[in-house]
């Protein structure tokens, strides 16, 4: 199949970028759109120009670095997955695609379609944690978790930490990623014992970051290719307010 | 070069016990003054540097990813193992150390395996009280399953993400550390030389890959946790940035590199389906708990799958291997699925395929249990062939997985360069020639919370350290030699881009030195490769900046290592004139198509030493002995 790819080129943080417009032919609808990005990339270079560059590494959908807005949508159309787990077949011949990086003032753009997401391993720096030392611990079936409890966890922990609810949110918060790792850890017994202190300062790195507040606009979970749940985040509000009242 | 394993003395159960107590320990109040460089933060890396900051050192982390979290580690699915035997079937450390051994096809150090099988049960307890979620029965205990190679339940889980959630245990340690501000976290950093001062290793320098910087930094040990390379050969269930480079620099430098060929096919990926293809992807071993696998009892019978009746379908697992059936190690399983596509019987539009049937196993259990246990599988699968797995089964091929050779290490994780520390799956220790499955994130995290913290101490506290900064004349002979490097490549300016000169490498590197290796494929790639590393350094071309974000120079560095590390491994694979574990060569089989070893002359570890540019490396022999699992032919039946 043939598309034509209008794709954001920017050349680093000062530079202002643009769209340019590239034609791509016989993709398998079989393949990827990054390897339909690889295939366009091999041309270009074989050109003399430089290959678009993205973020990308498992190519599984699990390590979180893929993300591109294609088509107005944080990773692209389908629900529950990444960029990099998106094919081709899912566009019809002779379609026109768009792809721009995540826009979030928190994430300025290093390149082209990468983005600085490190603002999200900082509020994780900030409390996204048990204190737990290597070594001195209880046997691990000292203490037994529900199933439906160390189920819910685990959803939650699932997040990749991606950063298309902050693409997807027209108010660029971070609250379900930070709701992800506060309900997850909350829900634990042994992470039940510094709940509230990591609540807050989570909370307060996320605001000193730069992204927005949350106004219950949804679109996260939407685009979140993992489908975390907003209902976590109405568990970060309570814990929250319960860190308040405390 | 001599090799000292330092085993310590004594009985097996008591070396590791003994070793720690023989260790020297850096005074609490001294350790802060001493700084240790950690490349890499997967499972290794993470949990080392976030127990070195525990235990007071200044630390110094670096990784190619935006951030730890991103690391290959990411993408292990099936578990994690551990002799808890909470399943009371049976299992013990010793039983755990006899299967690692075995499964490795009598190619490991005993003393390493059996420290490794010691320390996982701290693993386990260790990520519980990190909040690892790991899967759980309906009282709130934990739960297991099984892997090949084993028949007891001992397998850890959570989900099909289990290595996801272990690095995100590691990374939230690592994150206490930063917060506390022992560690400070170098992002999109690659390592690209380790700086020798008086032969020991001292520092590094690393590349910045937002402003092409070349940076030093200094330090008094450095510890490599950089992955495997299993890239070599382009296809691969790895990650697409894994490579070699930090591991190939640092062996240039003098580090022995153990066993090199000793590469793991999986048997369970997805087919290729197109040339445009990127990379390979898993479909977890634990699958072959619940699937079983077949081909066509006739040769390129093209029926669909559900048409085939069970008379005329060849379960071959279960046919040639009754005890272990469809859960024999990887190896075992990946030849048997070659042998059945060279012989005619493969299916799908390619014939590179056996099945891997779930329809028994559905309706056993049914639908939903599969689900709850295998369902992100599943569904990866459905997404990427456009095929539903709960309807018509699996197609599987194997494919380049693992790396079980790597850097030489000693009993305390040293290579041969005095302070130079590898951890993870970037060492060669304790898998032999064939790794069982859910045992290299043991290792991993086994190494960096619980053995290197304390070995690493004993070496700072018993060596004599010369001040040394980063711009020292050894710092900056090294920078200027990268600097020359990286403005030759940009240079070149031919009419072949890296990327294809990746493929190539990888299509010479799987048809020659891949399942199957024969004394004229190994001498055909001996001479194919340097023809190729030669036509790279002529004619790729590489565009953009040095002083920018630029993917295709990153990778035009890595290209340029495997293209080298190729040929050791070529090398290695042809000096070995026998057949163990994942290293099949075609003239040593048994009559019923195993593996054959030849313990009287190869029971040792390869451990290869630099001689130079356009010099043959020397081998080095560590030889293996076995005082508690005696080396039989290994049996599955
Ligand atoms: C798809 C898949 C599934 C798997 N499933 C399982 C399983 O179920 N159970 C199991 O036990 N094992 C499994 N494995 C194997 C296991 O995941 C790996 O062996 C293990 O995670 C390796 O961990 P590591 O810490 O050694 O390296 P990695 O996780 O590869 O980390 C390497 C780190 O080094 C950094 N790095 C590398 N080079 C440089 C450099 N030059 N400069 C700076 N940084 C550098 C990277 O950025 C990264 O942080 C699986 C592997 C794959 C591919
Ligand atoms: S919550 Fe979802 S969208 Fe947000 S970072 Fe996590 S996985 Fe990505
Ligand atoms: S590349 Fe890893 S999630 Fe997409």
């Amino acid at each position: 199949m043939n598309v034509t790819l209008k794709v954001w080129r920017q050349k680093n943080r000062n530079d202002a970028g643009r769209f340019v417009t590239y034609e791509v032919k016989d993709i398998s609808p079989d393949a990827s759109f990054l390897e339909m990005l690889d295939v366009l990339n091999v041309d270009l270079v074989k050109k003399g120009e430089e290959p678009i560059a993205f973020d990308h590494d498992c190519r599984e959908g699990i390590c979180g670095s893929c993300g591109i807005v294609i088509n107005g949508r944080a990773h692209g159309p389908g629900r529950g997955i990444a960029t990099c787990e998106l094919r081709m077949r899912v566009f019809r011949d002779g379609d026109m695609i768009v792809a721009e990086p995540w826009r979030a003032k928190a994430f300025p753009v290093i390149k082209d379609l990468v983005v600085d997401r490190t603002g999200l391993d900082r509020i994780m720096v900030a409390g996204g944690y048990i204190s737990a030392k290597t070594g001195g611990v209880p046997d691990a079936n000292a203490i037994p978790i529900p199933k439906p409890i160390a189920e819910e966890a685990m959803d939650a922990a699932a997040c990749i930490g991606c950063g298309a609810c902050v693409a997807a949110c027209p108010n660029s918060s971070a609250m379900l990623f930070v709701a992800a790792k506060i309900s997850h850890l909350a829900l634990l017994p042994q992470g039940k014992v510094e709940a509230t202190t990591r609540v807050q300062r989570m909370v307060e790195q996320m605001d000193k970051e730069g992204f927005g507040n949350c106004s219950n606009n949804y679109a996260c979970e939407a685009e979140c290719p993992k489908e975390i749940s907003v209902l976590h985040i109405a568990r970060l509000n309570r814990e929250f307010i319960k860190a308040k009242v405390l | 070069m001599t090799l000292d394993s330092k085993i310590p003395a004594g009985p097996i159960e008591k070396k590791w016990d003994t070793h720690r107590f023989n260790l020297k320990l850096v005074n609490p109040a001294n350790k802060r003054k001493y700084t240790i460089i950690v490349v890499g933060t997967g499972l290794a890396g993470a949990s080392a540097a976030a127990s070195f900051g525990e235990l007071g050192y200044n630390v110094l982390a670096f990784s190619y990813h935006e951030s730890p979290r991103r690391a290959h580690s990411i993408a292990a699915q099936g578990g994690i193992n551990a002799p808890k035997n909470y399943a009371n079937d049976g299992d013990s450390i010793y039983r755990l150390f006899y299967d690692t051994v075995k499964g490795g096809d009598y190619r490991a150090r005993e003393a390493n395996v059996y420290r490794l099988a010691q320390v996982s049960n701290n693993i386990i307890d260790q990520c519980v009280a990190q909040g690892v979620p790991f899967a759980r029965d309906y009282a709130g205990y934990l739960d297991n399953r099984s892997f090949g190679g084993a028949q007891v339940s001992r397998t850890f889980y959570a989900r099909g993400q289990t290595g996801q959630q272990l690095l995100l245990g590691a990374y939230s340690a690592l994150c206490r550390q930063i917060d506390v501000g022992s560690v400070k976290f170098f992002p999109r950093r690659e390592m690209l030389d380790v700086v020798l001062v008086d032969g020991q290793a001292r520092g590094i320098v690393a590349r910045n890959l937002v402003t092409g910087e070349i940076e030093s930094y200094a330090a008094h040990a450095v510890v490599l946790a950089t992955g495997g390379y299993g890239n070599v050969f382009y296809l691969s269930t790895n990650a697409k940035a894994s490579n070699a480079t930090a591991i190939w620099r640092a062996y240039k430098r003098g580090a022995a590199f153990g066993n090199p060929c000793f590469t793991q096919i999986h048997p369970t990926c997805i087919p290729q389906s197109g040339d445009y293809q990127s990379k390979l992807t898993l479909m977890s071993e634990s699958l072959r708990n619940d699937g079983r696998i077949w081909v066509p009892k006739q040769k390129g019978d093209k029926r669909k799958p559900e048409d085939i009746p069970e008379s005329e379908r060849d379960y071959y697992l279960e046919r040639l291997y009754p005890s272990f059936g469809n859960l024999v190690p990887r190896d075992v399983a990946s030849r048997r699925a070659k042998e059945m596509c060279d012989n005619g019987y493969g299916v799908g539009p390619t014939g590179l395929a056996v099945y891997l049937d779930f329809s028994d196993a559905i309706k056993r259990l049914g639908r939903m249990v599969i689900e709850e246990k295998y369902g992100n599988l599943f569904d990866m699968y459905h997404e990427i062939t456009g095929e539903d797995p709960y309807k018509t089964p699996m197609r599987i091929y194997p494919a380049v997985h693992y790396t079980m050779g790597g850097l030489w290490v000693d009993y305390n994780l040293m290579s041969t360069i005095p302070g130079l520390y590898v951890i993870g799956e970037a060492n060669f220790s304790d898998h032999g020639a064939n790794r069982l499955g859910a045992s290299a994130l043991m290792q991993g995290l086994a190494d960096g919370y619980f053995i290197i913290p304390y070995t690493i101490g004993d070496y700072l506290a018993t060596t004599k350290f010369k001040a040394v900064a980063e711009d020292a004349a050894e710092f900056r002979g090294v920078r200027e030699e990268l600097s020359a490097m990286i403005k030759k490549l940009m240079s070149i300016n031919g009419k072949k881009s890296v990327e294809e000169f990746h493929r190539q490498l990888g299509k010479i590197m799987w048809d020659n030195v891949g399942m199957a290796r024969t004394r004229e494929s190994l001498k055909k790639a001996l001479e194919e490769i340097p023809k190729l590393r030669e036509e790279f350094w002529n004619n790729v071309k590489v565009v953009g900046e040095s002083n920018d974000l630029n993917a295709d120079l990153e990778r035009a560095g890595r290209v340029a290592d495997f293209l080298e590390l190729g040929e050791l491994m070529a090398r290695d694979a042809l000096h070995r004139e026998e057949s163990c574990g994942g290293h099949f060569r075609v003239e040593y089989q048994t009559e019923d198509g195993e593996a054959k070893r030849d313990d009287e002359q190869f029971c040792y570890v390869a451990a290869w030493e630099y001689a130079g540019r356009d010099k043959e490396p020397v081998l080095n022999k560590e030889p293996l002995t076995f005082e508690y699992v005696k080396p039989s032919q290994r049996s599955y039946k």
